[in-house]
Parts: structure tokens; sequence; C-alpha cells
């Protein structure tokens, strides 16, 4: 313990709520909030209304929604296949170093830059992308590999390599090894990333605005759209769909997980 | 010399395709992330008028609004990551060693809060300290001013505490697990020797948190120069950072070369810093390593 006086102990406390709370806890509330609201003039927003959810309803936010958890989905099995791929064949081989650093890259170049990549590769044939919702998909995928990579590299660290080896002694072959040994000894950490790119994929809003089509605008978009238009109590309304349905699918991933965990 | 030992079939039958195992996936990150990297590079050395020549950076680098967006990308940057160091710091600090209900759901809490998008931030900092948002309503309400003093979030200022908000998380979690490895006995024999707190912090539990914090910042540091959606979301016609410029110049001017020096210029920033991030995540688990 490092502070044994009570006083100063309460002090601290006090000093990280009043720290902790406003910085962190207050954005989503505030958020959250002025969704339900007409005008916020005062300490409390005023004006209580579910007009902006019942506009969520009924307009193309449904369709906002429908499209970001299809390039989350799509996106997320995509860097899920390709980063457990990697991680898997670059296990004990000696260019494993260098498919990390390969694999890791994607973090590092700004979101933008991605999207202006794509752009430039994709916009003239053979491979003419630009405008389709499939070079969105692409950039949302390329943007989450490398957290599926990690997680699945470091879960493969951790894993004991008796079980593997023993159901090689027994005579299965790799597939089956794979298959029936590894992958159910991976599904904890391969459903924590799966979370973790679905979410990151949902929020996405860099590379998307660089490439989104007319008819294939995610909900990050549109909350854009409308805040930039002045219209930010529904834009709040739109951002609180977002957080609820990330939360609903972590929630479920993390179900998923304690299950595969308590097999 | 020993005998080379022959290697069974079975087992170089099951080696051989390792590494050819290996090739989809690089084929398919070098084919959408590779590949349009290396076309950006060459877009950028290849002006409209064919040829190729590095005519587009001198262009770019003479023009102010290039200047101003470098300067501003690395100040805010680095201003969120000196920020967020101490904030987190102070905060990861409370967590783990001053015993507090709810720790545990706090640690939660951040999980979730880095899984969100930064662009909330800013959308929730409009309704705190916008025009006519909750700081300035209680000012006009409390003064009868016809406006509140609050008018920075369309300034440098407004992108700057987004940022500090929205990356602190993201440097306590390494400190909170440094701080988790710290032996608390070395905490009580400080203390039972006569160091009180801020010395015990000085010279005990800093020394321990600086390769974490090193980690936490460079990491943050880079997140800041690609950051866009918070810049975006502020609005500001007088903030415009690299990804901000890459943007504009690529969608609303159909500039691409432009786009692309600029892109250049800001890809040669983040991968620095982040191979110095690498670099002492690097070190940091080499010293974990020999410890153990």
């Amino acid at each position: 313990m490092l502070v044994h006086s009570r006083r100063t102990r309460r002090a601290l406390q006090a000093a990280f709520l009043a720290l902790f709370l406003p910085v962190f806890a207050l954005p989503f509330l505030v958020v959250v909030t002025a969704s339900l609201a007409t005008r916020w003039s005062g300490v409390l927003p005023s004006g209580a209304t579910l007009d902006h959810y019942r506009a969520v309803a009924h307009a193309d936010a449904l369709d906002a929604l429908t499209t970001s958890v299809l390039t989350a989905v799509t996106a997320s099995v995509l860097a899920l296949v390709t980063g457990t791929w990697a991680a898997l064949a670059a296990r004990g081989s000696r260019l494993r170093r260098a498919i990390e650093v390969l694999f890791v890259l994607p973090v590092a170049v700004p979101s933008v830059v991605v999207g202006l990549s794509l752009l430039v590769a994709f916009s003239k044939p053979p491979f003419l992308l630009n405008g389709t919702s499939t070079i969105v998909v692409l950039a949302h995928a390329v943007l989450v590999t490398a957290f599926a990579h990690q997680s699945v590299t470091a879960a493969l660290d951790r894993l004991d390599p008796a079980y593997e080896q023993a159901a090689a002694s027994l005579g299965a072959s790799p597939l089956r090894v794979l298959v029936r040994v590894k992958v159910p000894l991976l599904l904890p950490s391969l459903s924590a990333a799966a979370g973790l790119c679905f979410a990151l994929s949902m929020g996405e809003l860099s590379a998307t605005m660089m490439l989104y089509p007319p008819d294939w605008v995610p909900l990050p978009v549109k909350v854009f759209a409308a805040t930039d238009r002045g219209a930010l109590f529904p834009g709040a309304a739109l951002a609180v769909l977002l957080m609820a349905t990330t939360l609903l699918v972590l929630l479920a991933v993390s179900r998923i997980r304690t299950k595969a965990a308590h097999r | 010399m020993a005998e080379p030992v022959a290697v069974p079939d079975a087992v170089r039958r099951r080696r051989f395709p390792a590494r050819f195992l290996l090739l989809p996936p690089v084929a398919a990150l070098g084919l959408v992330f590779l590949h349009p990297l290396a076309l950006v590079l060459w877009q950028s050395v290849s002006p409209n008028g064919g040829g190729h020549s590095f005519a587009a950076y001198t262009d770019v680098f003479a023009q102010a609004a290039f200047r101003d967006a470098l300067r501003n990308t690395v100040l805010i940057a680095v201003g969120a990551t000196a920020g967020a160091l101490v904030l987190g710091f102070f905060l990861a600090l409370v967590i783990a060693f001053v015993p507090f209900p709810g720790g545990k759901a706090i640690g939660r809490f951040i999980d979730i809060f880095l899984s969100f998008p930064s662009f909330l931030i800013t959308l929730a900092l409009l309704f705190v300290y916008g025009s006519t948002g909750m700081a300035n309503g209680l000012w006009t309400g409390a003064t009868g001013a016809a406006r509140g003093p609050f008018d920075f979030l369309h300034t440098p200022w407004g992108v700057l505490l987004a940022e500090i908000t929205y990356f602190t998380p993201f440097v306590m979690r390494p400190l909170l697990g440094a701080f988790s490895q710290l032996e608390t006995a070395q905490l009580d024999v400080a203390a039972s020797l006569g160091a009180r707190a801020p010395r015990i912090v000085r010279q005990v539990v800093l020394p321990e948190a600086l390769p974490s914090l090193a980690a936490g910042g460079s990491l943050v540091l880079v997140m800041c120069l690609n950051e866009f959606g918070i810049v975006l979301f502020t609005g500001a016609k007088g903030v415009t950072t690299l990804p901000v410029l890459v943007h504009s110049k690529a969608i609303l001017d159909g500039d691409y070369t432009g786009a692309c020096v600029v892109a250049v210029v800001n890809i040669a920033l983040s991968l620095a810093l982040y191979g110095l991030y690498r670099t002492l995540t690097t070190r940091m688990e080499g010293d974990r390593r020999a410890r153990a």
C-alpha cells in the first residue's frame, strides 16, 4: 500500500474520481443523454424526446447499420482467416519475425493513407473496385488484420505444444491436429480477436471516408454527416445505435468465450 | 564435426510445405496493402503530365497549408502524448496502489473504451463545450451574458483535449500490467525505511514503469500522428493535420499526386516512430524474460 494516511488516501481517491469520471465516463453519458433531448443549453438537456430514435427506425439509418454490420462481419472473417493462417504457418519458421512485422505494419500506417492507397491501386482496370462495397470491406480487413494476427500469435505462444505432439505421435495428420486440437484450444483467443476486429471495424471512419460509395454508407459516416450539417442530437442517437450494437456483439462474444474456456 | 542427422521422411514431408503455407496470407496482404502502398509512392513521383520527378514534393513542401499541417500534426501529437502520459500514470497509480472499491470494473471499462471509435469523444465534447453546450449554458444562465466563454473546440486545444481523453487508456493498460507485476513488498520495505509516498513513486515505481511508459507513449504518439476522426469531427477549418490534408487533397480537390506526397511524409513520420515503439517493446519483453 502506497499511502497509509487515511486522509491522503481519501484525497487521492477524490482526485481520481474528479479526473476519471468527467474525462472518461462523461462522454458516453453525454452522448446517450443528448440522443434523448432536443436542446442542451444548461446543466441538463431539455425537451425529452424519443423522436431521434423514431427517425432512426424509419430513415436510412437502419440501412447504415446493416451496411456497418455486414462490413464488420465480412472484414472480421477475412482478417481472422488471414491473420490466423499467417500466425499458424509462421510458427516455428525462420520467417516468423518478418511475418510479424509485416502483419503489424497496417497499424503504423495512417488509416487515411490505407484508404488512399486502395483508391490509387483499384481505380483502373483490371482491378476496378473504386465505387464498390468491396473496396470498403477490403480496407477494413486490412486495418483489423493486424489485431487478429497479434492476438492469435500471442495465444499460440502460450499454447502447450504437448497436445499437438501427442496427437501427432498418435498418428493424426497435420490437418486433423489443426482442426481437432489447435483450433479448439485457440477458440477463446479467436473469439476475443473476432470481437475486437468487429468493434474496430464498426467504428472505422478514416479509411471509409476516403472510399465509401453512395450506396454503401456505414454508420460512422452517417454520424459524421449528421453532425456536419448541425444535426447534433440525431447524430447522437446514431452514435448510441453504433455503441449499443458494438457492445451487444462484444457481450455475445465474451459469453461464447467463457463457454469455450469452461469446456 | 557431427554426422548430419538423417531427417525421417515423414518429418521432411511435413516441414517442406510449411514455407509454402505462408504464401497465401502474405500474397493477400501484398495485393491489398503492400502493392497499393508502393503505388502511392510511385504516384507521388509521377506528376500528371507524365514522366517522373520530385516536382510534386517541391510543390507541396512550398505550400503554407502543408507546413501548417505538418506543424499542427507534430505539435498536437506531442502535446496529446505528454498529456496522456501524465494523466495515465496518475490514474493507473491510483487504481493499482490506492485500494479502491470498483477498481476491477474500471479495468473492464477501459477495455470497452478502447474498442469505441475516437470521434465519439469529439461528439461528446460538442455537447459539453460547444457553443450551445452544457458549460456555456451554465455560464450564460449564471451571468446573463449572451455568450459563454468556452470557444476552444474548433482550435487546436479542442483537438488536444479530445486526443488526451481518447488516448489516455492506451497508456494506462500497459502501465496497469507493469504495476501488477511490481512486488508490493518492495513498496512496504521502502515505506518502512521511512520513504514517503512521493519518494516511493519516484524511486521505486517510476523506474519499474519506465519501459511501459515508453512503449505506451510511443504507441500513442503514432496513433496521434495518424488520427483523423477527432480532427474531422471538430470541423475546425483552422486545424489541419496531415491525414486531413491527405483526405482533402484526394477527395475534395482530386489532386492524387499531391495527396500521395503528403501520405508519404505521414507514413515516413509514423513508421519511424513505430519502429522506435517496436524496439522498446521488444526490449521490454527481453527484460521480462531475462528476469523470469
